[in-house]
């Protein structure tokens, strides 16, 4: 049987004692380990806990920076930043939902869609976080509201910057546009900038290109803010830093008037400084209005544009390529002269040339033909035949040093350098040997041979000064340009071809100059699209089929100052499409009002300038269902 | 004694009620700072209420040992009828309550019954004869004084009062005499039925708080945002604090519960390590008089008392303070003096009344006569 161990009172009361100090001890180790571990966090610690306090009282908000503006040769402004005039509404600021909403709809003429939005957008916004209620705003909507800002409780008027192109469509293609940051970009960069509301970024031409030195430094303004987002007080602000501007060759007045004297026609116009390379003017139209592409692309403005056969996306005097036709013929004649044709030898023009059993035609009988009556008559029957006794291995050289099939260091996102074509070439790209039929088809701008308008530009205005000038777009001070290899004797042989096309009995002498002293040496040309049996030859018909115009052209003829190259798409013929306008575009840089007037006068028959046209076409695409745009439609 | 003070007024327990009386005006202090410099809403209500509770504890101070004794089962009956009727109310209004609204003030039965819960096992070992200590007619019955109000507080659920009941309840059995193997077997078992609690015994919302615990950082914005700004308030405070009234993680509201729970931040941002170091002193100290009142009284009853209800105001300090400091998952416990808030200050007044009437009255050893 156990034993019960007895246990007194006595032995309870010291067991007692024994385990109250133990309790007590374990008390005092609880009150060290907190006392331990408080001075850890705020000793130890204390720098970095200091730190995140401090990241939490203090909000920083980001102040975008102004991007820098493009400005001309002159100094105009060709893109620049607008005072922007937005209205937000802070959600726990709000005291009357509905009755402000309507007060502002009201004010600032929102339509339905937009009212339904915000209502939608209160719904999902929480605290602090702002909601759009309108950007883009002008002075007086925007005044409007703030003068009423004691009674709408909640609303809160702002003031930022937005891109603006005072040449509107003119300059797209020339200086591209800015959007907001793709969730891409992003990706690859997460800095906070990029998705400061109102940041937006060159999503193509030159404001892509340059970003960069566009950007600028953004500001910061901190506030204290609570918890919940609440501001208490401002600290401290700095300022943005805004982007440098950057000046172009351009000379925006001669480049919005080249722009507008396209008209409805696709097509571009490239002027340069022939005496410098600077490019003066490089319009391509039609063209989207880089502004509204910059607040973000609708879809109606979408689908007008995806609609359009005259592709208004494209640059297409940087882009387009085209068959030069005749205006390689300058080009031609300098080559034939270096390998010493004799300029007053003639070839007789019946109407066409004969290579074995094939006739190449001629435009026309020109009958007995110089040098210099062939380029003034585009005899293709004369350089069917001079051109097949040196042989194109010998042209082809000299076309690129005119400046064809070359690249330039542009700081544009793409161009295209077009081909060239000579027997080596033909060997490695078609296995094929280089025939004499090759050599006539390219000698008159056909077959192979493809260029750019700025290329062909680029051609006029080296012919024009013998110098070996190089494109540049961004202004800057650079040694003078070396001369071409060619002779001054051959070089005026050519001019003066050039100079009777316009001035003489040559295909272009509709297109002289108005003016007294001035006067325009040019050559046309008319290139094929396709192949077309019959008379036809492309001068009726659908109109993606017919002929492409060309012109090149050079001003003053005794003293060459300007060269130029104008393509127009599909339009049956140098003389008839191209060569009038760049006898106006020529003439605005003598007498602008003269050449204003002109203008007006065709404008007149198109339904007004370009901003006119696009608002109506704009007007008849409303209403149509349409897809929404992609995000980034220029990649 | 004789003196310029009149003798009712010099025979109050001036020791613990300077202790007092320094840790609720500093968390007045506190509270004022927090009210951004205003007396309202807390730092005034904090200190009225002190008062009149201190008077009450005074007037508790001079009723005998014996009444608290013979008072002690029926409170207990009492608090547990109350539960029931907790529980009923909820039931029938269709969600979780825990108070009764007796209109002038609510009652809150779990709470009270943190220190019932003390005297309960105190007037239980002082009854069990000293040689039955070692038998198992020490253990069901405490068992069952445990389970009856943790099964009603539980399926409120109110872990953290169950929690509290079991502490102040072992205490007193550990005190008194209860053979060590018991604590050393019931420390074992619960490192094995913690995770199986864990698991099944815990809603999504007390799970959160237990995984957050071992790691705030993962959910920074959610509940762990509580211990991150905790950390950061106290961490930022440095060894001098930011100084009065320039608490930027309270005035902003970044603290939540600035002024309850996480007092103790607050007042840490402020004053540092340095205002940290004169509560936790000022807790030494309250905890030292408490020890020693247990360990002057004459009888079991007055020292299991005693010492019993001086561990629950140990416990609610504990579980608070290594909570703020990240060292304890978050748990709606205040601080005790401190915090702002009606119904803990109510009970640790009642410990505080109590173990000043056993101060005043220790007593006389069983079998010694006076």
């Amino acid at each position: 049987m156990k034993i019960e161990k007895q246990v007194t009172s006595g032995q309870l009361d010291f067991t007692f004692s024994r385990r109250a100090i133990f309790v007590g001890g374990v008390q005092a180790a609880i009150g060290a380990t907190v006392a331990a571990r408080m001075s850890y966090i705020a000793v130890a610690d204390n720098e970095k806990y200091k730190l995140l306090a401090e990241s939490n009282r203090v909000n920083l908000t980001i102040i975008p920076p102004r991007r820098g503006w493009f400005i001309d040769r002159n100094g105009k402004p060709i893109a620049t930043n607008r005072a922007d005039f937005r209205v937000d509404i802070i959600p726990d600021r709000l005291v009357r939902k509905d009755e402000t909403i309507a007060t502002l709809a009201n004010l600032l003429a929102l339509s339905s869609d937009d009212v339904d939005r915000i209502h939608r957008e209160l719904q999902l916004a929480q605290g602090f976080q702002p909601v759009q209620v309108a950007d883009g705003l002008d002075y007086e909507r925007f005044a409007a509201v703030s003068v009423r800002l004691p009674d709408l409780p909640g609303v809160s008027p702002r003031q930022g910057y937005s891109r603006f192109y005072p040449s509107g469509a003119a300059v797209g293609h020339l200086v591209g546009y800015v959007g907001t940051v793709s969730a891409e970009e992003y990706q690859k960069n997460k800095n906070p900038l990029l998705i400061t509301p109102g940041f937006k970024v060159g999503k193509d031409g030159l404001e892509k290109t340059l970003e960069a030195k566009l950007q600028g430094e953004p500001g910061a303004k901190r506030s204290e803010v609570t918890a919940r987002g609440k501001i208490i007080r401002e600290l401290t602000t700095r300022p943005d830093t805004p982007g440098k501007s950057v000046q172009l060759t351009i000379d925006i007045d001669l480049h919005n008037f080249a722009a507008r004297r396209l008209g409805l026609e696709s097509g571009s116009v490239v002027v340069f400084d022939c005496l410098t390379g600077d490019i003066l003017t490089m319009a391509s139209m039609p063209c989207y209005d880089p502004n509204s592409f910059s607040d973000g692309i609708g879809r109606i403005e979408w689908k007008m544009l995806n609609s359009d056969d005259h592709i208004p996306m494209l640059n297409k005097a940087l882009q387009g390529l085209y068959p030069p036709g005749s205006t390689l013929k300058p080009m031609a004649a300098l080559a034939l002269l270096k390998n010493g044709v004799d300029p007053d030898e003639t070839v007789f023009c019946a109407g066409g040339y004969r290579l074995g059993n094939r006739v190449f035609k001629c435009l026309g009988r020109h009958g007995t033909m110089n040098m210099t009556s062939a380029i003034m008559k585009s005899c293709n029957t004369y350089f069917y035949s001079m051109g097949r006794r040196i042989g194109y291995d010998k042209i082809a050289p000299i076309a690129r040093e005119l400046g064809l099939g070359q690249e330039f260091p542009l700081p544009f996102p793409s161009q295209r350098y077009g081909t060239v074509p000579d027997s080596e070439w033909k060997q490695r790209k078609l296995g094929q040997a280089w025939t004499e039929s090759d050599t006539l088809n390219a000698v008159i701008g056909q077959g192979y041979i493809i260029a750019s308008p700025f290329q062909l530009g680029l051609m006029a205005a080296r012919i024009a000064s013998g110098l070996n000038i190089h494109p540049q777009i961004l202004k800057s001070n650079r040694a003078a340009p070396s001369l071409l290899s060619f002779p001054t004797e051959h070089l005026d042989i050519v001019r003066n071809g050039m100079n009777l096309v316009v001035n003489g009995a040559g295909t272009a002498v509709r297109s002289r100059l108005p003016l007294e002293n001035i006067m325009m040496a040019g050559k046309t040309g008319t290139a094929q699209v396709r192949r077309i049996a019959g008379a036809q030859r492309g001068q009726s018909g659908a109109w993606k089929y017919r002929d492409h115009g060309l012109f090149i052209c050079f001003a003053p003829v005794d003293n060459p100052r300007y060269g130029a190259a104008v393509v127009i798409e599909h339009g049956m013929g140098g003389a008839r499409a191209a060569a009038p306008i760049a006898k106006d575009v020529l003439t605005f840089i003598y007498d602008r009002e003269l050449a204003m007037k002109s203008l007006e006068a065709l404008e007149a028959g198109w339904g007004g300038n370009i901003e006119q046209r696009l608002a109506a076409k704009y007007a008849a695409f409303q209403g149509q269902p349409a897809e929404p745009p992609p995000l980034d439609p220029t990649a | 004694m004789t003196g310029i003070v009149p003798a009712p007024i010099a025979s109050l327990p001036w020791r613990v009620i300077f202790i007092l009386m320094a840790l609720v005006g500093f968390g007045a202090t506190v509270l004022y700072s927090a009210a951004g410099g205003h007396l309202e809403p807390w730092a005034g209500k904090h200190v009225a209420r002190f008062l009149v509770l201190l008077a009450m504890a005074i007037v508790m101070s001079r009723l005998k040992m014996e009444f608290w004794k013979s008072i002690t089962f029926p409170l207990y009956l009492i608090l547990l009828i109350l539960l029931v009727v907790v529980e009923l109310m909820g039931f029938v209004g269709g969600g979780s309550q825990r108070w009764i609204n007796l209109g002038i003030i609510t009652l809150q039965p779990s709470e009270l019954m943190k220190p019932v819960m003390v005297l309960a096992a105190a007037w239980f070992f002082d009854r069990l004869p000293p040689n039955r200590i070692n038998g198992i007619d020490a253990i069901w019955p405490i068992i069952a004084l445990l389970v009856l109000p943790s099964a009603l507080v539980v399926i409120q659920p109110d872990f953290d009062a169950a929690i509290a009941y079991a502490f102040g309840l072992g205490v007193v059995a550990f005190l008194a005499g209860l053979p060590l193997i018991y604590f050393i077997s019931a420390g074992g078992a619960l490192a094995v039925i913690a995770p199986l609690i864990y698991f099944f015994g815990m809603k999504p919302y007390q799970q959160d708080r237990v995984l957050i615990f071992l790691n705030p950082e993962n959910d920074p914005l959610g509940a762990g945002y509580h211990i991150t700004q905790s950390k950061i308030a106290i961490g930022s405070g440095g060894i001098f604090g930011k100084g009065f009234g320039n608490g930027t993680q309270s005035h902003l509201d970044y603290l939540p519960e600035g002024h309850t729970d996480f007092v103790f931040a607050t007042m840490a941002e402020e004053w540092g390590i340095v205002g940290g170091f004169f509560i936790l002193g000022l807790y030494v100290l309250l905890m030292r008089w408490g020890l020693r009142v247990a360990m002057q009284s004459k009888t079991r009853y007055g020292q299991l008392v005693a010492a019993g209800l001086t561990c629950t105001i140990f416990f609610y300090i504990m579980i608070n303070l290594l909570m703020v400091v990240g060292l304890a998952p978050v748990a709606g416990i205040p601080l005790p003096f401190v915090s702002h808030g009606g119904s803990s200050m109510l009970t640790m007044m009642i410990c505080v009344g109590i173990i000043m009437s056993i101060e005043r009255h220790p007593g006389a050893k069983r079998g010694q006569f006076t």
